[in-house]
């Protein structure tokens, strides 16, 4: 019973010097351990890159495909003059949140760093990630625990979240410099890559798609969070509410 | 000594008084203050009279159609004056050998001094037999000229991006002139481009030089900003005031034509501030929104009357449908996947009781 997970926590687990705790007589789990994972800068950083994101979602559909038409003379409305404003600010938001993050995996612990740099090259990364498909696919019935992201997770938030945030980014300013003029600030960094990508249209296109892929990664990310949270013998969801993750072994 | 510019103009019958309001013009169609009308006019004095080859590729002949309907006749008649005296198929007065020569001479005398204005690109399937002139195909006629020229202008987007022939499926595989050549290109797209906006080009280079170029070779006092940036409906955009269809009651009040496909936010050219025919109109003018004709592969990008278009070339859907439809795919996985699960589990715990000892 107590096999092949305890023998997968205690390789992922450091039970070095890393901040952990026991929690006695915590439900009816005499042996609750928590390790703290996820520190406050990052529980923040995730929050306030939720909130930009579902603003930035709905007033880029909106965008692209906007409200229907409002009546009476032009200068009383601005309409989409906000849905764009709250775009723009969002998008900042979302972008200084990036860079902050960027930081945060230098000088954060060590889990902060599995975002931006999965261990793409070690065969027990992929050895756990066919492990975890395996899993979802009702293959195996053996869970393994892991601190922070399991390694799937881990592929699906550097692919997802860290590669296509970032391709949001650029396309982002590009397409924002195209308001503030060839050459300002934004058009002499991020004007490339237009056209990188074809023309204006073409990088519209794609930032559109980028905000589909984005919406998939959450769907799943959300639902996944709360399945590992009930399904399995790790608390997953409070990670990234008070940091600590909770294994009930 | 060569001629200069304004000998040539003098010798074309244009009195003093029409040449200086033809530089007053010219400087203020390039946006430059009234005290450049001085230097203007003192480089066409001085300077020696430099040729203008005007070449012919695969084209429609719009952009040599909007040029000689450059808004104020003084000018075309001043342009012309100035390059038309040279070679231009379609409207030099030599024909056959005879037109040829004229390029020979042109490099033995002016060699690296000419400016070379392409109209129209090159095919380059079959060795470029689908465009043939006096006996070479035009790949190689534009290479030589190339070699020699001082300056190269890509007129319209033929030249500049490959327009119309080199769309999907591009059999002639014709390609803008710059993959062609490797020397900078002044491109000057648009099908066909702003006639002030050719003759204010030509003007400049003769006079100035080299004006100051985008990243993608454009004249950046012409092409750095997008006709939604100066457009007059642009109040209607902003207040979220569309025509959702043609013909509605929007249509009739002048709103934005977003809705109905407008790629004046993604199109840069100067139709709205120096409008066509004399500033009369321009499309958006007119009630119909910008078709994009100065973008790269604009005939390619899906359909002129909706704003999120296709994906191109690879994918000929648009990011909602492909986008919205994975998400729709991902979100029917997770449901059925939290089912699979609640089954499974629920299975399990019953398995787990009976057992008493095997859950995990
Ligand atoms: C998660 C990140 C983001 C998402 C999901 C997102 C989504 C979208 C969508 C769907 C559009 C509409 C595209 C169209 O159909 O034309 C759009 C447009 C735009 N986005 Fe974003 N975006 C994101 C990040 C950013 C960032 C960081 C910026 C930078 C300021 C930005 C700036 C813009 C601009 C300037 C436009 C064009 C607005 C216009 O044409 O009026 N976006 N965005
Ligand atoms: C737009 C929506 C969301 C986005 C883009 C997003 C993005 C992310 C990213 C990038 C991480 C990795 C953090 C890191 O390694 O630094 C993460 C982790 C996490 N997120 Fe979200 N998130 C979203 C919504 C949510 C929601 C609604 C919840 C709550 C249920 C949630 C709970 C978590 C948890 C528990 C983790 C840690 C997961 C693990 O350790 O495997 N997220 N999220
Ligand atoms: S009509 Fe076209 S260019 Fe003018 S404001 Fe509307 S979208 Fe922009």
């Amino acid at each position: 019973m107590a096999s092949a997970r305890s023998e997968a926590l205690r390789e992922t687990i450091p039970l070095d010097g890393s901040p952990e705790r026991r929690i006695e007589g915590l439900v009816d789990h005499a042996k609750m351990r928590a390790v703290y994972v996820y520190e406050a800068p990052v529980r923040l950083w995730h929050w306030v890159t939720v909130l930009a994101m579902i603003a930035l979602a709905v007033t880029g559909y909106l965008i692209g495909k906007p409200l229907s038409s409002v009546g009476g003379e032009a200068s009383e409305h601005y309409v989409m003059g906000y849905v764009r404003m709250i775009h723009f600010i969002s998008g900042y938001v979302f972008a200084i949140g990036f860079l902050g993050r960027i930081y945060w995996h230098i000088v954060g612990n060590r889990w902060s760093r599995q975002l931006f740099m999965p261990s793409l090259f070690s065969g027990k990364f992929w050895g756990g990630l066919v492990h975890q498909l395996k899993f979802y696919l009702f293959l195996t019935d053996e869970p393994r625990a892991y601190v922070a992201h399991n390694p799937l997770a881990n592929l699906a938030m550097f692919l997802m979240f860290a590669l296509v945030g970032l391709f949001m980014i650029f396309t982002g300013f590009a397409l924002y410099s195209e308001g503030l003029g060839i050459d300002s600030w934004a058009g002499r960094m991020f004007g490339w890559v237009i056209p990188l990508l074809g023309q204006s249209q073409d990088v519209h296109s794609y930032h559109r798609l980028g905000m589909w892929i984005m919406v998939m990664f959450a769907i799943i990310h959300i639902y996944m969070a709360f399945r590992e949270d009930i399904l399995s013998k790790q608390g997953i969801v409070s990670s990234m509410v008070n940091g600590y993750r909770y294994f009930k072994d | 000594m060569a001629d200069t510019f304004y000998d040539v103009m003098r010798r074309q019958g244009i009195s003093r008084r029409s040449f200086l309001k033809f530089c007053s013009l010219t400087a203020t169609s390039l946006g430059l203050g009234p005290a450049f009308v001085p230097q203007i006019v003192h480089a066409m004095e001085t300077k020696p009279r430099t040729p203008v080859i005007w070449l012919h590729g695969l084209e429609c002949t719009c952009c040599t159609e909007s040029f000689i309907r450059s808004a104020h006749p003084l000018v075309s008649d001043v342009v012309l004056s100035m390059i038309s005296l040279d070679y231009d198929d379609t409207i030099m007065a030599a024909a056959g050998h005879q037109a040829e020569a004229i390029l020979e001479q042109t490099i033995e005398k002016y060699d690296g001094q000419f400016v070379l204005a392409c109209e129209g690109n090159p095919p380059l399937n079959e060795d470029g037999m689908y465009c043939f002139q006096g006996g070479i195909p035009y790949l190689e006629k534009l290479k030589k000229m190339a070699d020699h020229a001082a300056h190269i202008i890509a007129w319209g987007s033929c030249a500049s991006w490959g327009c119309v022939q080199a769309a999907k499926p591009n059999p002639t595989q014709a390609v803008p002139i710059h993959k062609v050549l490797n020397k900078p290109v002044i491109k000057v797209p648009g099908c066909p481009p702003i006639p002030e906006v050719m003759t204010g080009i030509v003007t400049y280079l003769l006079t100035f030089g080299l004006p100051e170029l985008d990243r993608q070779g454009r004249p950046k006092m012409f092409y750095s900003q997008r006709i939604h940036d100066k457009c007059y409906r642009r109040p209607h955009f902003d207040a979220g005031q569309f025509v959702e269809k043609f013909d509605d009651e929007g249509a009739r009040k002048g709103y934005c034509l977003y809705k109905v496909g407008c790629k004046g936010p993604t199109t840069y050219n100067a139709c709205s501030t120096t409008r066509w025919n004399e500033a009369v109109s321009f499309p958006i003018g007119s009630g119909h929104g910008c078709i994009g004709c100065s973008e790269d592969a604009f005939w390619d990008k899906g359909s002129f009357y909706d704003r999120v278009t296709d994906i191109q070339p690879q994918i000929e859907s648009t990011a909602d449908r492909v986008g919205g439809t994975l998400a729709a795919v991902t979100g029917a996985a997770v449901v059925a996947h939290a089912a699979a699960s609640a089954i499974k589990r629920a299975r399990d715990t019953k398995g787990a009781k009976t057992t008493e000892k095997g859950g995990a």
